[in-house]
């Protein structure tokens, strides 16, 4: 078992989410930086799809009530270890840990990224709904964010052994690749120039459902309603008021905002790592 | 890249398909399962088609341009019986708006057979058209915070019932017992895209 002994600010039960299910409104859900789960996942020998946890920010304390096997992967910053005698080890990222019975593993606040996995050698072992044992924000479908006391079973999602010592980090790049459209006819080349040539602000108002941009804002260049239409994780759907939401993993299967722009796949796992008021910019492809 | 009329890219792993039969354009391009393709999702006039890295976007976008829609399901769809009690908080404000008496509003509703166009909002929340254009009114200008599951309302063009408790901007014309969406359920929604529906009055 894993013993959550503190949430820190919201930690989240997820794997690899319900995708293929949008037809009945149910989002994909899943880890929002998918990248860094997988990787969490490698580390400990598990399945890729494995459920872990993804904590926001720093403040998560779990204690191991058996000996275990853990990885920390995502956004970067301290993680110690603190034993029954109270010894306190620092311990790297990307790295397979093991804990004793009774340690217990705690995320300091990141010095860069938003978002951190643990993943657990044999994987986190809630009832799945609807094939995932994800938590989804928006329609609440999954395991209830983490709170303190919770007991947390371990599964045997295991495929080896753990046998990589240390992954390395990720470079970051300077910005998002965007493809236009499938609504940017509503916006003009002006409007993708302006999507490009922005200093964007990630505001503070952001979750899982989207990430909010300060800046702009953008102007449409026609009027009129778009009726509902399908909406995909990396969608920029831009609000009348013209600053884009770049929507997330929980964001919303349909909505009636156009989209000027999708968020490349390869560079979707970034978005999960903005924090509030970082600054961004937003590159177009072609 | 430039791509056939009427199809649009939705990033590099989706084609927008704009259609006037969604629903009829979704079921078809269902039914072809081409390669690549891994999820098909209708909206209200447009057809999602998201496809994995396999898949060359402009010959799957030339594929789709040529497709023409599946008969809308009259005959061939399930239907569905939803039972309703027509007391709901907004009846009387619909007929106001309609200048229709309550009691034809609940017979124009409960007499049309409807059929999902497409989910969204909520798991298992359908879009169900078919109707009656003299009960097509406006959303409310300040929606509720809290509407109760299964309540029956309609807004616009459309008609649909809420799966579960949820705020909502939709009028309330009545409710059903009927279990809308269940996630421990196969299927879990009720009222997936291209099932066909009737609403049947039914005494408290």
């Amino acid at each position: 078992m894993i013993e959550v002994v503190a949430p820190g600010p919201l930690a989240l039960v997820e794997d690899l989410g319900r995708p293929g299910l949008a037809a009945i409104g149910v989002a994909r859900s899943g880890a929002f930086d998918r990248g860094s789960l997988r990787l969490a996942n490698r580390l400990v020998g598990n399945d890729e799809g494995a459920a872990g946890i993804e904590a926001l920010a720093g403040g998560l304390a779990l204690r191991a009530t058996v000996p275990l096997v853990v990885a920390v992967t995502g956004a970067d910053g301290p993680v110690t270890v603190r034993g029954p005698s109270r010894a306190v080890r620092q311990m790297p990222r990307r790295s397979p840990l093991h804990l004793a019975a009774d340690d217990v593993l705690e995320l300091g606040a990141p010095s860069t990224g938003l978002r951190s996995y643990v993943a657990v050698r044999g994987g986190i072992a809630l009832r799945r709904t609807l094939g995932s044992a994800s938590f989804d924000t928006m329609s609440r479908l999954g395991p209830a964010p983490l709170a303190v006391g919770d007991r947390l079973p371990v599964g045997c999602a295991v495929l080896g052994t753990p046998h990589v010592d240390h992954a390395p980090a990720r470079p970051a790049a300077p910005a998002l690749r965007v493809l236009p459209g499938p609504r940017d006819d509503w916006f003009g080349e002006a409007g993708l120039a302006a999507l490009a040539g922005t200093e964007w602000a990630v505001s503070p108002a952001s979750d899982r459902v989207g990430v909010r941009l300060d800046g702009g804002p953008l102007a449409r260049a026609r009027s009129g309603e778009l009726p509902s239409e399908p909406m995909v994780p990396g969608a920029l759907q831009v609000p009348p008021g013209g600053r884009p939401v770049l929507l997330g993993p929980d964001g919303p299967t349909t909505g009636g905002y156009p989209v000027i722009g999708v968020v490349v796949d390869a560079d979707l796992d970034r978005v999960a790592q903005l924090r509030p008021g970082e600054l961004l910019r937003l590159t177009i492809v072609r | 890249m430039s791509l056939p009329f009427g199809v649009r890219r939705c990033g590099d792993r989706g084609l927008l398909v704009d259609a006037d039969d969604a629903a009829g354009i979704a079921a078809a391009v269902e039914a072809l399962a081409l390669a690549g393709v891994v999820e098909v999702v209708p909206g209200a006039a447009a057809v999602l088609v998201r496809h994995d890295a396999s898949a060359d976007p402009r010959a799957l976008a030339t594929v789709l341009a040529g497709v023409e829609p599946l008969a809308r399901s009259t005959e061939s769809g399930v239907l569905v019986e939803v039972p309703v009690v027509y007391d709901g908080a907004d009846l009387d404000d619909v007929a106001a708006a309609t200048g229709l008496t309550a009691a034809d509003v609940v017979r124009l509703h409960s007499a049309a057979e409807y059929d999902v166009a497409f989910c969204g909002f909520a798991p298992g929340f359908a879009y169900l058209r078919g109707l009656d254009a003299r009960l097509a009114v406006p959303r409310l200008a300040a929606p509720r915070t809290r509407v109760p599951a299964g309540s029956v309302a309609v807004a616009d063009t459309w008609s649909a019932v809420y799966p579960r408790e949820s705020p909502g901007g939709w009028r309330l014309l009545g409710r059903t017992d009927a279990a809308v969406w269940d996630s421990a359920r196969t299927p879990p929604a009720l009222l997936a895209p291209g099932t066909r529906v009737r609403f049947v009055e039914v005494r408290p």
